[in-house]
């Protein structure tokens, strides 16, 4: 069987920082309800937290695609690269 | 401020082509890479052309780690439960010169990093450039955290999502329906394996390409390349596709699909997944290019938009090669003649239209605007599955003739209006 997204970036080597490059403005997320980052993320990091109702992104899990950044046509996403040292480090590419 | 002749951001094929060029001519060159190494952030689907670079860049072609000389490309056109398959081999790939070859850009770029150096450019690693510096409305270096680097010259080869091009007010913020996001799994299989599996000889390889189902119907198409005890293993999905789409995809549920197809298990199983990356490319051809200079600063490679995708063939990696040398070139010449204003970089793009780059990407102008109709994911991936289906199958029925069984899948699917719009919109491919 394949493995789930969260298992496979697993086997990713990748060096967190502990500070996101990824922020999201939460009152846009709030008045959203397309929630394009959640479709469009090949990590499947975005989620919304049922309990506060605010998006939640896993930066650390982050593969550096800038996808989101690009879908979320409602601006919320501030998305950097993340500061040299960090992030994910591809062994194959 | 204390500058040197240039600066190259980014360790990609286009930076380290620049780079190389410029210390290949005597210029002092710091090249800038965010990642442990050039290499570690880059990610391609897996295949280089090399007819159109080998005169940019001839030692760096001739000797190139790069995986397998591609021999066999094989096509399957899938529809929820069948696929047809085809495939075209030619004995003439097999001989030198080779035309494609299957690469890993974390090896492919390193070793080239090394070449770089050799020549006499710093690279410096793990750091991340942050923004330009200005001196009297030009380009004057990049700051970098608190430290700051002075240049004549900036080459951005930054990649896809070039914030540099956009800091610099060369182009607007990325649109989604100018862009695609591709998903790669690598899985590792012994070089036997993967020549028995596929039908190859040593050191040649094969180039797969899957459209139809594995998109949702969506703008894209899967790929698969052998390298050489490894398989890539990929789908491209626009993310403007996924945006409008109301079926329920997610980016990666679609990969997992399409990995799960037994057209693709096929040629993976029993191989351990090694990799799991993303990346985007640009999709829009010609029309979202930049502005490729301004003064003190050039861009090359995706950072430029530089992207070629014809369905049957995508390209990107010559044309970051091409203009990274030609961005040097440019470069070298405005360092020698002392002017790096804005005129005088123009000659750039020069360069790039009296090359294969531009014109390449003027002559498939519209091919973006041709692949974009949703029929040729969905009606016609469907067509083709059904048609076989009804050939091959025999029933307890008495059989009818092979025509009209034709005639009645084509009526069904494509005898109509809008594939002869779609058929009119392909010659402008």
């Amino acid at each position: 069987m394949t493995k789930k997204v969260e298992e496979k970036i697993a086997l990713n080597a990748i060096k967190n920082d502990t500070k996101s490059h990824i922020t999201l403005n939460q009152s846009i997320c709030a008045g959203c309800k397309e929630r394009m980052c959640v479709i469009v993320c090949p990590g499947h990091l975005y989620s919304l937290n049922e309990e506060t109702g605010e998006m939640v992104v896993e930066y650390a899990g982050c593969l550096e695609c800038g996808t989101c950044l690009i879908a979320c046509t409602h601006g919320s996403v501030t998305w950097d690269y993340p500061s040299g040292e960090y992030g994910v480090q591809y062994r194959f590419g | 401020m204390d500058k040197i002749d240039a600066i190259v951001v980014g360790g990609g094929l286009a930076g380290l082509s620049a780079a190389y060029r410029l210390a290949d001519a005597g210029k002092q060159v710091i090249l800038l890479e965010r990642g442990d190494a050039p290499g570690s952030k880059n990610v391609t689907g897996g295949r280089i052309y090399v007819d159109p670079i080998r005169s940019y860049l001839p030692d760096i072609i001739g000797s190139a780690p790069f995986e397998r000389h591609v021999v066999r490309e094989m096509i399957t056109v899938l529809d929820e439960s069948s696929a047809v398959a085809f495939e075209y081999g030619n004995e003439k790939w097999k001989h030198e010169p080779f035309m494609s070859y299957t690469v890993l850009r974390a090896k492919f770029d390193a070793w080239f990093a090394d070449q770089v150096a050799a020549k006499g450019a710093f690279i410096i690693s793990k750091k991340k450039v942050d923004d330009l510096l200005w001196e009297d409305g030009r380009v004057a270096g990049i700051r970098s955290g608190n430290e700051e680097i002075g240049a004549h010259v900036v080459i951005a080869a930054d990649g896809a999502l070039s914030f540099l091009a956009q800091k610099a007010g060369l182009r607007q913020p990325h649109k989604a329906e100018n862009l695609a996001v591709a998903i790669k799994e690598i899985y590792q299989l012994d070089e036997g394996t993967i020549e028995q599996r596929f039908g190859l000889g040593s050191e040649e390889g094969a180039a797969g390409l899957y459209m139809g189902s594995v998109t949702g119907g969506l703008f894209g198409g899967g790929f698969l390349y052998t390298n050489r005890d490894t398989l890539s293993l990929g789908l491209v999905v626009g993310i403007g596709s996924l945006v409008c789409s109301d079926g329920g995809f997610d980016a990666p549920g679609l990969m997992e699909g399409f990995v799960n197809r037994p057209e693709v298990q096929r040629w993976v199983r029993g191989g351990e997944l090694r990799e799991y990356s993303a990346h985007v490319i640009s999709e829009a051809g010609i029309g979202t290019v930049p502005k490729l200079c301004t003064g003190g600063m050039l861009v090359a490679g995706d950072a430029a938009g530089f992207a070629l995708n014809l369905g049957l063939t995508v390209r990107g990696m010559e044309f970051a090669i091409a203009s990274g040398v030609m961005a040097a070139e440019t470069a070298v010449e405005a360092l020698d003649g002392n002017d790096v204003s804005e005129n005088f970089l123009s000659r750039y793009e020069k360069k790039l239209r009296e090359s294969f780059v531009l014109p390449d990407m003027e002559t498939f102008r519209n091919s973006r605007e041709v692949l974009d109709r949703q029929r040729f994911f969905t009606v016609y991936p469907r067509f083709m599955c059904e048609l076989f289906d009804e050939l091959f199958t025999i029933g307890d029925k008495p059989k009818e003739s092979l025509y009209r069984t034709a005639k009645r899948v084509a009526k069904k699917y494509v005898l109509n209006m809008e594939t002869l719009k779609d058929l009119l919109a392909a010659r402008k491919l």
